[in-house]
């Protein structure tokens, strides 16, 4: 009789496709909570591009730019680099800090949700993986949001500032390779933030995550 | 006929820490129940009645004493195979329908069989003739929010009847609903015992059940004080639901 169990070992499944769906769904329908955890990744990553961003011009008009601009530039340029990256990751840190206690607090309001899932038969990687995709996508929305936000935002402060001529030395190709940076940077730090506590729901017996009241 | 063991307890114990203080919830529980069997378990609140519910369903451990499901002893189970114990073997039922609140009724139904492996066409199409059995054909595609309770629970049942399990187990399936909604209730898992020959576990203190139950196992202060045979119960449910 327990060979017969033995060999459906495998048999539990959940198609990718299908887990996409539940998500996305999930996503949509508790808008509110999941904005919460899509704002931090943006101002986040706002932040990071924001300050690429200036570097990334400061550096190209010092290199290509005209004779004029670079004067200017020379005279505010500071060597405030340290300072930059430790405020970068603190912002990055907090972001994180922030994914990680409103991911805890959905986990537990969710937590008869994810009981009865296991008592239909769910694994616990599947609830794992339900909390990982839905932190995906929050992480490249966010991103993609805090990307164009930090990136605007900076454009527009330096045209206030040095007028039409940083157009002829916009770094176009070093913003989009920050971007890139971005994106991956916001979506794993998401991702992350929603592990430990997604796996610390997954471990819940149903017969405990049913009876939490919330 | 010879009767099938489909669940068998052996002195099953649960102690519960409050505290420092130890509870015994259950104190040795030895109960037997064949295949095809309507089964209530009775009992005051705070018998243990629901810790033996979980423990026979699988979703939590005994502290002593084993249960066997179909032969099996669910305590040498690995997560896989107690998964697809959960998928396949039992469908459960709740007194607060449990159903998953973002998804459709028709959604909610087909969550288990996409579990055990079912390609969505074909659990579709099955959830949709489950909905009508349980008659909820018209309402295939309502949040569990937009719907009654009894129209939930009619969910919930369609759902653990999705993978044709081998048992039922339904905790107070009637405990949020009114008396003619809980009589409905209990007169559709009767018809689904008899139609697909499931066996049926409530743990209850609804005495409507009484009356469709083939057994009735009494639980006091996590004791079994006596089991009864309906055949040889003397009640009259029957005149309550003519009167």
């Amino acid at each position: 009789m327990a060979e017969t169990y033995k060999k459906v070992e495998k048999q539990i499944v959940l198609p990718l496709k299908n887990a996409f769906q539940m998500s996305l769904r999930s996503i949509r329908i508790r808008f509110g909570r999941s904005s919460i955890v899509t704002m931090s990744i943006v101002f986040g990553i706002a932040f990071f591009m924001s300050v690429m961003t200036n570097n990334v011009f400061i550096s190209n008009a010092l290199k290509n730019g005209p004779e004029s601009l670079k004067v200017i530039l020379q005279q505010g340029a500071g060597e405030n680099e340290s300072k930059e990256i430790w405020l970068i990751s603190l912002s990055l840190i907090v972001c994180t800090v922030g994914i990680i206690n409103s991911m805890l607090m959905s986990v537990t309001e969710r937590s008869r949700e994810i009981g009865t899932m296991k008592c239909l038969g769910a694994l616990d990687h599947f609830v794992v993986e339900l909390f990982l995709i839905e932190a995906f996508i929050q992480g490249i929305i966010g991103s993609l949001i805090g990307i164009i936000i930090g990136v605007l935002f900076t454009t527009i402060s330096l045209l206030f500032q040095y007028k039409g001529i940083i157009f002829s030395v916009f770094p176009g190709g070093e913003i989009l390779k920050y971007s890139l940076m971005a994106l991956i940077l916001g979506t794993s730090l998401t991702m992350i933030g929603a592990l430990y506590p997604s796996l610390l729901s997954a471990k819940m017996e149903p017969a405990e995550a049913i009876r939490r009241e919330v | 006929m010879p009767k099938e063991t489909i669940v068998r307890t052996i002195d099953v114990k649960k102690t519960y820490l409050l505290g420092k203080i130890p509870l015994d919830v259950l104190k040795g529980i030895n109960i037997e129940i064949h295949k095809g069997e309507y089964i209530s378990i009775m009992g005051p609140s705070g018998s243990g009645k629901t810790t033996l519910f979980n423990m026979i369903g699988g979703l939590d451990k005994p502290s002593e004493g084993k249960v066997y499901i179909d032969e099996v002893d669910i305590a040498q189970l690995d997560a896989y195979e107690l998964a697809w114990l959960r998928c396949r073997k039992i469908g459960y039922i709740f007194q607060t329908f449990n159903l998953i609140p973002v998804m459709t009724a028709l959604e909610n139904i087909t969550l288990p069989m996409i579990f055990g492996g079912m390609n969505t066409d074909d659990a579709m199409n099955k959830a949709k003739q489950l909905l009508e059995t349980v008659g909820l054909g018209h309402r295939l595609h309502h949040k569990p929010f937009e719907l009654s309770g009894g129209q939930q629970q009619r969910v919930a049942i369609a759902r653990a009847f999705a993978n044709d399990p081998a048992i039922i187990l339904a905790d107070e399936p009637t405990g949020n609903l009114d008396l003619k909604t809980g009589t409905e209730i209990i007169n559709l898992l009767k018809d689904m015992n008899k139609q697909k020959f499931v066996s049926i576990i409530t743990a209850t203190h609804d005495l409507k059940m009484l009356d469709v139950s083939d057994r009735i196992v009494w639980i006091r202060d996590g004791m079994v004080e006596r089991i009864e045979d309906r055949a040889n119960l003397d009640i009259k449910v029957g005149q309550f639901e003519n009167e």
